[in-house]
This record gives structure tokens, C-alpha cells and sequence, in this order.
């Protein structure tokens, strides 16, 4: 029977990994990852949930234990945050070039110094190259679904990736939101009993991972890049099944439309920004301007084509990171201009450095951004290409 | 259980025509190691001469499977096997994190110390050639004192880690020493660790020819000059118990070691020893030899 429950968006993401039925779980707490992992250390340690649970001694070991783990043929589940990410990132290569479909949670966290505990998407932003899915999501119902909707895509035989389901820190980690878990055996037959791609297997020897020359380095990335490609196809289509068959609203593509058809000024953003950006463009829509949002889902596979769809018809894009990768702007500012740029008639692009450390984004800022970018459009050039919103003197 | 070389089992599981160095303990050890522990045998191998043995891709030389994994994660890839092969109901397969040193005592002790902790159930092997053998011959925190190194160009100046000490303070359920020089423990010791849950350490040191500047032929006579000195002490230390290996027990009485001097001079490592080093060494060996007569049959870790 399907349940509704009022929970936090960590322990949302626990009892997915549990829905799921992940067999290991190797992860070691940092904040605001810790409600996770203890969830699931009383789900495991009550019988609730059958697996193996690893308290590991570090970042660095929970993701080469998910490596062994899954490589033996497991269901694979960790999470963490900022510096356990930063810390993890040898073997974040590791776990995407060996194929393994290994599912993690990063709560996003900013990286210090300073200290801070906060929301920022520095810290799986910063991981954008290291060959995982990395889905951003905007309330507890998307984080669950996303979930176990990223099993069934990264444990495809066209794609084995593995996948990062990323959340605000505090901001959707530490609040609480009504969520609804389908039914167990209407998702167990949604997402049947892991088959692995390829595994340790006694009567199949193979070394896998050992010394390859030029003669094949590059094609096994090739493959990488095609399992990407392939993903791309298939998170939709997951995305149009789950919602279908469970009843709940769509949560899957690349990235989630709000009023885009006739809108001239797009907000491009991710992650629980893009929540309030839904507020902002609706009150500025009543206002009477012709404004639309484009929240990005996922940041890899990057939705050129969409973003290419929507920019053909708008007069200016404001890009919201809530990042910034010193020396150029925003991470989603780039990918969103170099997806522009094979466009023969292009919107112009503002971008917005906010709410970076976990300073509030709200819907009122939401709109000044949006108005500033509406003014560019009307003088037909942008005054000012990267803005850090609020910065105080 | 004593067996003799005869019983050693027949099937070959590290084929010839790797691409290991002439000489090479390592890969004796590797072949002796699946020998004693049978098919259904799992590696986890980090970065190390391993890496390379196992010959380049699509080929290999091993015939188990081995999971290659990044320098320092050894004992943590392992004890992810172990549970998510326990998480399937799989029990009747020995997986064994098998290392080079410096990814042992070095970069990779943290992960091991972990797995240690939570009793992981593997075998954990440290094929020992004292120095970083992949990348040329850098020191590692095995080097023994006074030994050439690329990067101890005038000797080490320090003392080797006491890795199987540091392992046996974790209370687990077995820790060994062992060298292929002597086969038959060696092969004891493997088959020994397999039958005991927990995680069990052995700890192998391996003569490498070209790292320990020696004759490619030399390599077993090394190693059993490495324990008829003493330089190399083969014991248990099973819950908690510290034994001395057959080999090695008679030498408790110090007229049984042959000088130190004879295991160094073989060596181009130890070339540019003077007589006052060699008279070191062999202060210290003689002092561990007093150290390992207190504490032989003894509970070292309570």
C-alpha cells in the first residue's frame, strides 16, 4: 500500500535506499548527510532493511567499499557532503570507469575554509568530469523518486554509471515535506532484483581494471561517453514509467519546464532554487510578464538540446548558480552559454552568483534577477555579465 | 597440519608469460598464495607491482578473479567484496586484499586499519620488497635501515615499520609472517588464515632483484637468508598469541642466526654499509631476538 509521510529530505533519501532495496550501504557521516546515515544504520540494525551496512573510516573507503561492493554483484548505496565528496573524488573516477551502477546522495554542502555547514553545489559541481549522473533535486518527493528511478537507468545495460541525487543542504536535508512512498511491491516490480553488468564472478575469472595501453584507453572512454549518451535517452522514458505507474507527478528529464512556450525571459537554475523560481515566475506572470523557468535536473547528462529548444524563442536567460568556479562564473552559467552558442539567434545571458554558504535564495530575489534581466532584453545588451547578487560591500 | 611440497596442489592459477621481473618473489608468492587458498578465490589488488604481473589489458595472467583498485583503498574495496558477496548469501569465497608495501604500511594503512577494526572477513597479504618496486625504487616506510632507495640515495636513515605488530594491536583473529623460501608454512599460513573468520594479516617479505640490486637466481636464497639471520622472523600471532614459525624457533639460541653480514653482502642495496652499520644491524636483530624470546608463547595483545 502506498504511504504518505511527513519527514526530512534526509531521512526521505534513507528510506528510498531501503525502497530500493540496496543490499550494501558503506558511508561515513558528515553534516547534513548524518540524518541518512543513521536511518539507515536503524533500519539495518532493527531488520528493517536487509543489506549490509559498513561503517567505514572514511570518505575515501565508503566509495571503495561501494567499488568492491558492487563489483561483487550488490545493490550499492552511500551518501555524503562537501568534504567527504572532495575527499571521495580518486575514487568517484574509479566507480564510473569500472562501470559499477553505484547510487549516492550528495546533500550539497559548501567547502571551507571558512568552515560552513551550509548550502552550496560547489561540492558536486566541482565532481562534474568524473564520468557519474548527477541529478539536482528540488522537494522530498523528487529526491525519493529520483532514487530509485536513477537504479533502473544506471543499472541498464546500456548506461552502468553510476549516479549522484544531489539536495540542498538544510534547505531540503533538514526540513520536512509531505512525501509519498508507493507501494513495496509495485516498485519491487519497477525495479526488479539487481542483474550486474558484469561482476566478481569465480567461474567467469577476469582481472578487471588492470594496465591497458593507448592501444585501448581511449575507446573504453569512448564507451563512457556513449553510456552518458545513453542516459540521456533513457531518463525520460524512467521518468514517464514511474510517474504513470505510481500515480505521482512527473519527476524525470533533463530539466523541468515551468511557462517556457511563449516566455522571453527564462530563469535557468537548479536544485531547490529552482522551487522558489517556480513562486517568482508565477507572481511575475500575473504581473504580466512573459517569464518562464528551466530548472536543470541534471547537470550530467547536461540537457543541450533542451536548453537549445527553449533558448530559440527567448529574448534573455538569467542563470542562477548557487557556485562559482573561480575565474570564469557560474558552472551552470558555462554549460548553459556553451549549449547557446550553436544557436544562429541567441538570447542574451546574464548570470547570478547567489546564495553561496547557504545565504537565503528567496522568490522576491528571484524576481529583481529576473526584472534585471528583463531591462537587458528591452536595451537589447547586457550590461553586466556575472552579478554576485547581495554581495555586501 | 604439516604437508610437504608434494601435497601442494597441482592447478596453476597465475599463468606463465606474465610480465613479471626475472626473479620475482611476488609473483612466487602470488603463485603459492591461490595454490594453498583454491579457485574460488577473489584479489583485490591496488597499485602495485601486482598491477603489472597481471600483464596488459585484454590479457592476463590470473586465473581468478581480481578487482583492481586505486592506491590507497585496498583494505576498504575488500571488505566492500566481503559484504556484498555475504549480502547475496555467498559464503564459500576467500577474498584476499593482496598489496605491495608502500600500499600497506603507507598510503593505504588507514583503510587497512578500518577493515581491521570491524573484523572485516578477508585475508589481507602485504608482498613486502621494502621499497616502492612499481615506480622505480622510492623508499617506503618498510625500507629497512640504512638501504639504497632512488629517494635514500646514502641509506635509509630509519627503522622499518613493525607493520605485523601494528596489526596484531588490533586484536584480529590471526597475523603471520611468512617468506616463499620456506613454502610449506607459507602454504600452511594461507590455508590457516582461510578457515578463520575475521580479518587475518600475513605479511610476506619478498626479494626483488632488480629493486635489491641482486642476481634474478638468488631470489630464494635470499629469502631464506633473510630468516637464517634473523633479519626476517617467521611467527603467529594467533588470538593474541605469539609464536615462532618452525623455521625460525631454533634460532632463539643466537649461535643458530648466521651473521646479518651475509644476508647484506649479497645485496647492492646494502653496498655502501660500513662496518659500524653492519655492526648496528646486527645489534638490533640481536635485540629483537631477545624481545621475540620474552614474548614467544606469550599473549602479546590482551
Amino acid at each position: 500500500m502506498a504511504l504518505t509521510l511527513v519527514d526530512s529530505g534526509d531521512h526521505v533519501a534513507g528510506l528510498a535506499a531501503k525502497a530500493a532495496r540496496a543490499e550494501v550501504v558503506a558511508a561515513y557521516p558528515i553534516t547534513p548527510q548524518t540524518a541518512i546515515v543513521e536511518i539507515i544504520a536503524e533500519l539495518v540494525n532493527s531488520g528493517r532493511m536487509k543489506g549490509e551496512y559498513i561503517c567505514v573510516e572514511s570518505e575515501h573507503s565508503a566509495m571503495a567499499a561501494s567499488i568492491g561492493a558492487s563489483a561483487s554483484g550488490a545493490r550499492t548505496f552511500t551518501a555524503t557532503s562537501s568534504h567527504g565528496l572532495a575527499y571521495m573524488h580518486e575514487m568517484l573516477h574509479w566507480a564510473s570507469a569500472a562501470r559499477l551502477p553505484i547510487v549516492m546522495v550528495v546533500v550539497n554542502r559548501a567547502i571551507g575554509p571558512p568552515w560552513n555547514v551550509f548550502a552550496d553545489l560547489s561540492d558536486s559541481l566541482s565532481q562534474r568530469d568524473t564520468g557519474w549522473l548527477q541529478f539536482y533535486c528540488a522537494s522530498h518527493q523528487e529526491i525519493f523518486d529520483t532514487i530509485i528511478q536513477a537504479y533502473k537507468i544506471c543499472e541498464d545495460s546500456r548506461v552502468l554509471l553510476p549516479t549522484m541525487i544531489c539536495f540542498e543542504g538544510f534547505v531540503l536535508s533538514h526540513t520536512s515535506m509531505p512525501f509519498t512512498i508507493p507501494d513495496q511491491q509495485d516498485m519491487d516490480s519497477f525495479l526488479p532484483h539487481y542483474k550486474p553488468g558484469w561482476k566478481l564472478d569465480v567461474d567467469n575469472p577476469i582481472s578487471h581494471g588492470t594496465l591497458a595501453s593507448s592501444d585501448h584507453y581511449m575507446e573504453l572512454r569512448y564507451l563512457l561517453q556513449e553510456a552518458m549518451d545513453s542516459a540521456r535517452e533513457l531518463i525520460p522514458i524512467v521518468g514517464k514509467e514511474y510517474a504513470e505507474r505510481f500515480g505521482l507527478p512527473y519527476h524525470g528529464g533533463l530539466l523541468e519546464e515551468v511557462s517556457c512556450d511563449d516566455a522571453e525571459i527564462v530563469v535557468v537554475t537548479m536544485g531547490a532554487t529552482g522551487s522558489e523560481a517556480k513562486v517568482a515566475v508565477r507572481r511575475l506572470r500575473d504581473d504580466g510578464y512573459r517569464v518562464g523557468l528551466a530548472r536543470i535536473r541534471t547537470f550530467r547528462p547536461f540537457p543541450i538540446e533542451e536548453v537549445k529548444r527553449i533558448g530559440r524563442k527567448a529574448k534573455a536567460f538569467a542563470v542562477i548558480d548557487r557556485a562559482i568556479s573561480p575565474g570564469v562564473g557560474g558552472p551552470l552559467f558555462t554549460e548553459v552559454q556553451s549549449a547557446l552558442c550553436d544557436l544562429e539567434v541567441r538570447p542574451l545571458t546574464m548570470n547570478f552568483i547567489a546564495g553561496i554558504g547557504g545565504r537565503d535564495i528567496t522568490a522576491k530575489d528571484i524576481e529583481t534577477m529576473t526584472m534585471r534581466a528583463s531591462k537587458c532584453a528591452e536595451k537589447g545588451k547586457v550590461d553586466q555579465r556575472l552579478t554576485w547578487y547581495g554581495l555586501k560591500e | 597440519m604439516m604437508i610437504t611440497l608434494k601435497e601442494l596442489p597441482t592447478e596453476e592459477y597465475i599463468l606463465p608469460g606474465n610480465a613479471s621481473c626475472a626473479g620475482c618473489s611476488a609473483a612466487l608468492s602470488i603463485r603459492l598464495a591461490v595454490k594453498a587458498l583454491g579457485k574460488r578465490t577473489i584479489f583485490v589488488v591496488p597499485a602495485c607491482c601486482t598491477s603489472v604481473i597481471q600483464s596488459l589489458f585484454p590479457l592476463t595472467s590470473m586465473n581468478i578473479p581480481v578487482l583492481n583498485v586505486a592506491f590507497a583503498s585496498a583494505g576498504a574495496a575488500a571488505s566492500g567484496v566481503t559484504s556484498g558477496l555475504r549480502a547475496q548469501g555467498i559464503e564459500d569465497i576467500t577474498v584476499v586484499a593482496w598489496a605491495g608495501d608502500g600500499g600497506t604500511v603507507d598510503i593505504g594503512i588507514q583503510a587497512l586499519s578500518g577493515a581491521a577494526e570491524r573484523r572485516a572477513d578477508f585475508i589481507y597479504a602485504c608482498y613486502d620488497n621494502e621499497a616502492y618496486g612499481n615506480t622505480g625504487m622510492q623508499r617506503s616506510g618498510s625500507t629497512p635501515l640504512g638501504a639504497w632507495t632512488t629517494t635514500t640515495p646514502t641509506g635509509k636513515r630509519e627503522e622499518k615499520k613493525n607493520m605485523p605488530l601494528i596489526m596484531a594491536a588490533h586484536k584480529i583473529p590471526y597475523v603471520a609472517t611468512l617468506s616463499p623460501s620456506y613454502p610449506t608454512d607459507f602454504v600452511e599460513k594461507f590455508q590457516k588464515a582461510k578457515a578463520i573468520r575475521g580479518t587475518k594479516y600475513l605479511h610476506v617479505l619478498a626479494p626483488c632483484p632488480p629493486g635489491w640490486r641482486t642476481d634474478p637466481a638468488m631470489s630464494v636464497e635470499l629469502g631464506r637468508l633473510a630468516v637464517q639471520t634473523g633479519i626476517w622472523a617467521l611467527f603467529e600471532i594467533e588470538k593474541g598469541i605469539f609464536s615462532l614459525s618452525a623455521p625460525s624457533k631454533p634460532l632463539l639460541e643466537k649461535s643458530r642466526r648466521k651473521p646479518v653480514r651475509l644476508y647484506l653482502e649479497e645485496q647492492g642495496r646494502f653496498r655502501h654499509l660500513t662496518e659500524q652499520d653492519i655492526s648496528q644491524i646486527q645489534l638490533n636483530v640481536d635485540e629483537a631476538w631477545e624481545h621475540y624470546r620474552k614474548i614467544n608463547q606469550t599473549k602479546i595483545c590482551p
